[in-house]
């Protein structure tokens, strides 16, 4: 089955064990992601935050080229899926806005983890697990703007998507249930502003801990970055000793499913997974 | 009236009305439930909350909303949005005034914020289409004053030694990405006449 894929700037470099584990697990699932060829980025949060011409611009180009290849296409970034959605939204309600862009709305705009969890593909998964996760208590963040607004995103389950859950729990998992699958982890301000970014930040951690999850599970590289990348800094500054390693659900698949290269995509994470898998028996 | 004027509440709707005509948005639809300041998980931040944003707006305060720090440190996590039971896109309220705040010219209490934005949209255009980030840290520190003032306080060496962490564990791409084919139409954007 082949399906358009936009990767978004991140995936190239600072998301590699994102872009390495989707690579490995759509393969697994006979699955191609056609890349498609001379997509930009999506002008993210600094686009849409100064110049709303633009954001739309820089996202519609690369809607539009998804369109000429005529097949779905797949975002891995939450925050790229949500402005993709956004132009889609735009195009097809008020073109006008961008009268020079024209785009007849006849392909869907999927996340990847939407994707994924489609029921055909779960069962998919579920007959490839080499390696069932062995009751790993997690819990499902699934970040904000990949759910919201559901006038654009056209989620039903804006406030409690549980697909993602589902996921885990059939790959042997225990996701957890918590208050703060959606809330915000600043990712936006990681530079700007990383003040900001620890009490969010520190928040998800005491709720993750409080739900008695060892680990996070995520489906964005921003939150995954903002999750992971601070954490010592978090631990120093609050003098409290957080281990909660952030996983992706790509790399969940891949380590149920046995993929060889699991490790190697860990060994990207700043808080190292590699203890808590093995005291798990599942490394 | 008097008590009106005396706090400079007048009401004026020149704002509301353009928000309304530029990006679809009624403020004045908002009956000051709050919901948006209840769930905004960045209260904490701000020098005013969400619902005060809207109303301020709605009662043509411009000066007020566009010198708010709210409207900088606004995640655009789009709860507010989502929520209101008036159907205000406040997110993109945030959005509209942070952009009217740039096109005044007028200092914005947040520079460093804005700073990073700049830097980001600077540095797609520079880098062909793609971001480049090793590239926006470094017009970031640039820009924002930053890179100097962390010089001085020794702070740049945590983030040397994080840029190296993150090199060694193969997550800084020093290669620049693939600049675009069709590169032209999109450098265009940069220079269009602001509305």
């Amino acid at each position: 089955m082949k399906v358009s894929y936009y990767p978004g700037c991140s995936l190239e470099h600072s998301a590699r064990d994102y872009q390495e584990s989707i690579s490995a697990v759509v393969a697994l699932l006979n699955l191609a992601l056609e890349e498609i060829p001379d997509w930009n980025c999506c002008g993210a949060t600094a686009a849409h935050s100064i110049d709303e011409h633009l954001a739309l611009t820089l996202a519609a180009r690369n809607l539009i080229q998804a369109e000429t290849l005529g097949q779905d296409v797949v975002v891995p970034c939450a925050l790229c899926f949500n402005r993709l959605k956004v132009a889609e939204h735009t195009l097809v309600q008020r073109p006008a806005a961008l009268p020079e862009m024209a785009y007849q709305g006849a392909i869907k705009i999927w996340d990847l983890l939407d994707y994924l969890t489609q029921p055909p593909l779960l069962d998919q998964i579920q007959a490839k697990i080499v390696r069932p996760l062995r009751g790993l208590r997690t819990v499902c963040y699934y970040g904000c703007v990949v759910a919201r607004p559901p006038k654009i995103t056209q989620r039903p389950d804006y406030e409690n998507p549980t697909n993602m859950d589902t996921l885990v729990k059939r790959l042997g998992g225990n996701p957890y249930p918590w208050s703060y699958k959606t809330d915000c982890c600043g990712a936006g301000f990681t530079i700007s502003r990383p003040d900001i970014i620890d009490t969010l930040v520190q928040k998800l951690y005491d709720r993750a801990l409080e739900a008695e999850a060892e680990c996070i599970v995520v489906s964005c590289q921003m939150c995954q970055a903002n999750l992971d990348i601070p954490q010592e800094r978090i631990s120093q500054k609050t003098g409290k000793s957080y281990y909660l390693p952030i996983l992706y659900f790509t790399e969940l698949i891949g380590l149920a499913l046995g993929h060889p290269e699991v490790t190697t995509w860990l060994s990207r994470h700043f808080v190292n997974p590699l203890p808590l898998l093995q005291r798990r028996g599942l490394l | 009236m008097a008590a009106a004027g005396r706090y400079g509440l007048e009401p004026q709707f020149t704002l509301s009305e353009e928000i309304l005509r530029d990006r679809q948005i009624c403020v004045t639809d908002c009956y000051q439930c709050a919901k948006c300041s209840a769930g905004c998980p960045l209260t904490f931040a701000m020098d005013r909350l969400p619902h005060e944003i809207i109303r301020l707006a709605g009662l043509g305060q411009t000066d007020l909303v566009l010198g708010s720090s709210t409207i900088w440190v606004c995640s655009a996590c789009e709860t507010c949005t989502t929520r209101c039971p008036n159907d205000i896109d406040i997110a993109g309220v945030m959005d509209y005034l942070k952009e009217r705040a740039v096109r005044s010219g007028r200092p914005v209490p947040q520079p460093q914020v804005l700073a990073f934005h700049r830097a980001f949209l600077e540095n797609i255009r520079l880098a062909g289409g793609r971001l480049h980030e090793p590239l926006l840290l470094g017009l970031y520190m640039l820009k924002s004053g930053q890179g100097l003032r962390r010089l001085q306080t020794g702070e740049i060496k945590a983030d040397l030694r994080l840029g190296l962490k993150m090199f060694q564990k193969g997550r800084l791409g020093l290669k620049p990405p693939r600049r675009l084919l069709q590169l032209e139409a999109l450098v265009k954007l940069w220079h269009q006449p602001k509305s």
